[in-house]
């Protein structure tokens, strides 16, 4: 059964609270709703989570179900980012929106049309889906920023995302240029790169823009 | 990087007498060796001016060739004819207005791929180009293979091997100055599209232009706005269908022209190169590359650092420079020999005492002006100078550089800060003039900010230390208090200054052990005009101080000022020190030498008023370049704020010290 949007909300700050900052639950007054909202009763009816000692945990069934939500979630935020090309506030609020409507497979195709990205543009991990592990079976590992890159690794340059044109040109006349050899040389402090016979050294910001296909 | 090739005047000044002489014009990347072909070329005459309207610097001398005179322009660095930064822009300029009779493109052999795409642009707008192929000694090492006969059939252009830092391939590059060439014609296209697009744009123009009409149409399409004003001023009434017209394609391009356009360029450029440029199968790592990864890891590169500036800074400027030579020239040069023969010499021929006293008394213009000047500050700002021209041109700084820049984005600074960061330990004057490669405006003032603060500059710091080494403790308090104060002001700029840090990029060149000839000029220009900028104001502040002392006025400003002395718990004669110290930093801190070596000041006394006198007022040099750089508004700002914290954290830590005992 369809969740309320509300409900999902809650779900996705549990998981937070709970699996990402390792509490293992979700102090009920610290949540965005008050206790007394009916998307709690909804939940906690379809045995998700439970409610006792004025906290939230989850049961087996709502920690996937929270999963789940919470990669849908950041799914939307990367729509908005990478093709929509909406950033900021607005774009985290179209995602809000945005993400309710990503279930019943509509995720999957998402998911590989952005092709199974790992992070949220906030740096946040996305909860791999069965496509990603699918895909990372079949050995198709797709296009990553350069902060995904390890050191020493070796990729081809698959395209530069930039709102700054300048900067853009500026890479270009580098050399820095879809379909060349690039190289990850380091990644602390600043990373630093190779394509052709020249050095680089950029910023972690910069290298956020800079898609590579391993 | 090429910060200071050669100073001369910043003035404004139009080129060298070149009355008629043809222009030769050196284009091309940073970095590629363009500086020491220049060098090469033209001698000792030369002229470093800023382009009109800019700050950057453009050189230009002359050359002699088979007994016709040329001017040669060294251009700043450019990646593109397309240009974004302001030195690539007056790189253009001098290509669209100065009508050269000659452009040498000159790039890296090792990054042909890479930098090809503007010889096409250079090929592709007619100019009369030369391409030169810089470097070859390196690249062969590398085991790159280039056919340069077949690059220039291929290309339409002469194409001249070289390795000018050896000397190579300099007879050829002056005979193909000699001998000129025909404007270049254009033997590739692009897409289809694309030529049909730049067709229709093209076919418009009816104007006269230094660049050929499909250059122009580029330029155009990718809303060039200076190409755009050119268009309408050449064009006239034509001009609005023009504009039009590529109007309509620009937003039919709008998702990806600068793309498809470098794409294109590369596809060209990969003909080209085919089998004219060979590299092996394995790379060959260079020992520069090995000692490169080590400068930048930071398990290695921060030891690294740190010996470099030991051994730099501390031993060779400090002990070699402000000791060593210090001790030679004022102590043994100017005490033993120099100033009782001059003053023997005064006394003989100037009667009245007033006017000896003008010349060989306490504050003589020679005996302590010229003294302080030659005898002090001209061996460290010598070794110093002669340290970071090394490390300039060893390539270290851009490692430097993005080492740092995690820590600089805190201080809302990038990295790229980190070379007038360093040049400030030297001069801060010059290194305020310096921070105007900076890319907002915000990091020039935060630059600027901690410059006047808390950078000692070399002189300051060779007498500082010489002075607190003397008291344990005393230099590690003053070390510490100096890098907390630059620390938080940096921490606090970057929270109140509005605007944000912008992103950090750097090509990183190649490690080179540096030319002793090159590193030489570098050291000896700049001297030069450290020397002309601060010896007219050792005599003028030699001249002041005079006055002050025979119209008495010197004691009343000692005296109104030793309320705020005995506030720091100093002596009032520390006074003298800090108005010393508003002509120049170290003027003021060898003032406190003198104190001390009457055993005016005890351990305590002597770190406050260190502590106080390094982070007061910058000199006078220094305020007038950040006036000149920031505005009148930033400077008084930025002089006032460093006064008050000056004094403030001088008065908290005598309270600090007084309180913990600890000196």
């Amino acid at each position: 059964m369809k969740l309320s949007d509300k409900a999902e909300e809650i779900l996705e700050a549990l998981w937070i609270e709970s699996e990402e900052n390792g509490h293992g639950y979700a102090e009920l007054d610290q949540m965005e709703f008050a206790p007394s909202d009916p998307a709690y009763q909804e939940l906690s009816s379809q045995a998700l989570v439970e409610i006792k000692g004025g906290r939230i945990y989850f049961r087996p069934e709502g920690r996937e179900e929270g999963r789940k939500t919470i990669r849908r979630h950041r799914l939307a935020e990367r729509l908005m980012m990478d093709v929509l090309n909406i950033r900021g506030e607005s774009g985290d609020i179209k995602a809000c929106q945005f993400e309710h409507l990503l279930n019943e497979g509509v995720d999957i195709k998402v998911c590989t049309m952005l092709n199974h990205p790992s992070t949220c543009p906030h740096g946040k991990p996305i909860p791999a889906g069965d496509c990603c592990e699918e895909a990372r079976k079949t050995g198709d590992l797709g296009v990553v920023p350069l902060t995904e890159f390890n050191s020493g690794e070796e990729g081809d340059i698959a395209y530069i995302q930039t709102e700054d044109s300048k900067k853009m040109q500026k890479l270009m006349a580098m050399g820095v240029l879809p379909g060349n050899r690039i190289t990850l040389l380091q990644s602390f402090p600043s990373y630093i790169f190779r394509v052709g016979f020249s050095e680089f050294a950029i910023d972690s910001a910069m290298a956020r823009e800079i898609f590579v296909r391993r | 990087m090429a910060l200071f090739k050669k100073k001369g005047s910043c003035h404004e000044t139009p080129s060298v007498a070149s009355s008629g002489a043809r222009k030769v014009a050196l284009v091309g990347n940073p970095n590629v060796g363009k500086s020491v072909l220049f060098n090469a070329l033209t001698g000792a005459y030369v002229t470093v001016s800023n382009y009109p309207g800019t700050s950057v610097e453009v050189s230009r001398g002359n050359t002699v060739i088979n007994g016709e005179q040329f001017e040669i322009i060294d251009t700043p660095g450019m990646y593109s004819v397309l240009p974004i930064t302001e030195e690539e822009r007056v790189a253009r300029e001098i290509l669209l207005n100065e009508r050269p009779y000659l452009v040498l493109h000159v790039l890296d052999a090792r990054n042909l791929e890479r930098m090809l795409p503007m010889t096409l642009q250079l090929i592709e707008a007619e100019l009369p180009v030369v391409l030169v192929v810089n470097i070859m000694d390196e690249a062969a090492r590398m085991g790159l293979e280039i056919d340069i006969a077949l690059l220039s059939e291929r290309l339409g252009i002469p194409v001249i091997g070289a390795a000018t830092a050896k000397k190579v391939g300099l007879p050829e590059i002056r005979e193909a100055i000699s001998k000129g060439t025909a404007a270049a014609a254009c033997r590739f296209s692009y897409s289809k599209s694309l030529e049909a697009d730049l067709g229709q744009i093209s076919g418009l123009l009816k104007g006269e232009y230094m660049l050929s009409r499909k250059a122009i149409s580029i330029l155009l399409l990718q809303g060039d706005k200076e190409v755009a004003e050119l268009a309408r001023g050449a064009e006239g009434e034509g001009y609005p269908a023009i504009e039009a017209v590529v109007k309509e394609k620009r937003f039919e391009r709008r998702e990806s022209l600068h793309l498809d356009l470098s794409m294109e360029r590369k596809r060209v450029v990969k003909g080209v190169l085919d089998g004219a440029f060979k590299a092996p199968a394995k790379r060959v790592v260079t020992l520069a590359e090995k000692i490169s990864r080590l400068t930048v890891r930071p398990a290695t590169g921060v030891p690294l650092l740190l010996i470099v500036l030991y051994f730099g800074l501390y031993k060779f400027v400090g002990d070699f420079g402000a000791g060593t030579l210090v001790d030679l020239l004022e102590e043994k040069g100017f005490k033993e020999f120099f100033n009782p023969w001059i003053t023997g010499v005064v006394k003989h021929f100037v009667p009245w005492e007033m006017i000896q006293e003008l010349f060989i008394g306490e504050y003589g213009i020679i005996t302590l002006g010229i003294r302080y000047a030659v005898g002090i500050i001209l061996p460290i700002v010598a070794t110093f100078f002669l340290f970071f021209s090394m490390l300039e041109d060893s390539g270290y700084f851009p490692r430097l550089a993005l080492l740092v820049d995690r820590l600089f984005k805190t201080l809302g600074l990038t990295g790229r800060a980190v070379i007038p960061m360093v040049l400030g330990f030297g001069c801060d004057t010059m290194a305020t003039m310096v921070t105007r490669t900076l890319e907002t405006v915000r990091e020039r003032v935060i630059a600027t900010l901690l410059l006047a603060l808390a950078i000692p500059c070399s002189a300051q710091l060779g007498v500082i230390l010489a002075l607190l080494s003397k008291a344990p403790g005393a230099l590690l308090v003053w070390s510490l208090c100096l890098l907390l104060i630059f620390l938080f002001i940096g921490l606090l700029a970057a929270k109140v200054l509005p605007g944000e840090t912008p992103m950090f990029y750097m090509e990183i060149p190649p490690m080179r052990l540096p030319q002793l000839s090159n590193v030489l000029t570098k050291t000896y220009t700049r001297m030069q005009w450290y020397f002309m900028e601060i010896l007219p104001l050792f005599v003028l502040a030699s001249v002041l101080l005079w006055l002050g002392k025979i119209t008495n006025f010197f004691e009343t400003m000692v005296r109104a000022l030793s309320p705020v002395m005995a506030s720091l718990g100093l002596p009032k004669e520390v006074a003298v020190a800090f108005i010393f110290g508003f002509f120049r930093r170290d003027y003021g801190a060898a003032g406190l030498y003198d104190l001390q070596s009457h055993g005016l000041l005890n351990p305590r006394q002597l770190t406050v008023a260190a502590v106080t006198l390094t982070l007061f007022i910058p000199c006078v040099a220094q305020f007038l370049i950040m006036k000149k750089e920031r505005g009148w508004k930033t400077a008084f700002a930025i002089g006032f704020f460093v006064s008050a914290l000056a004094f403030g954290s001088g008065w908290m830590l005598n309270r600090f010290l007084l309180f913990t005992s600890i000196l």
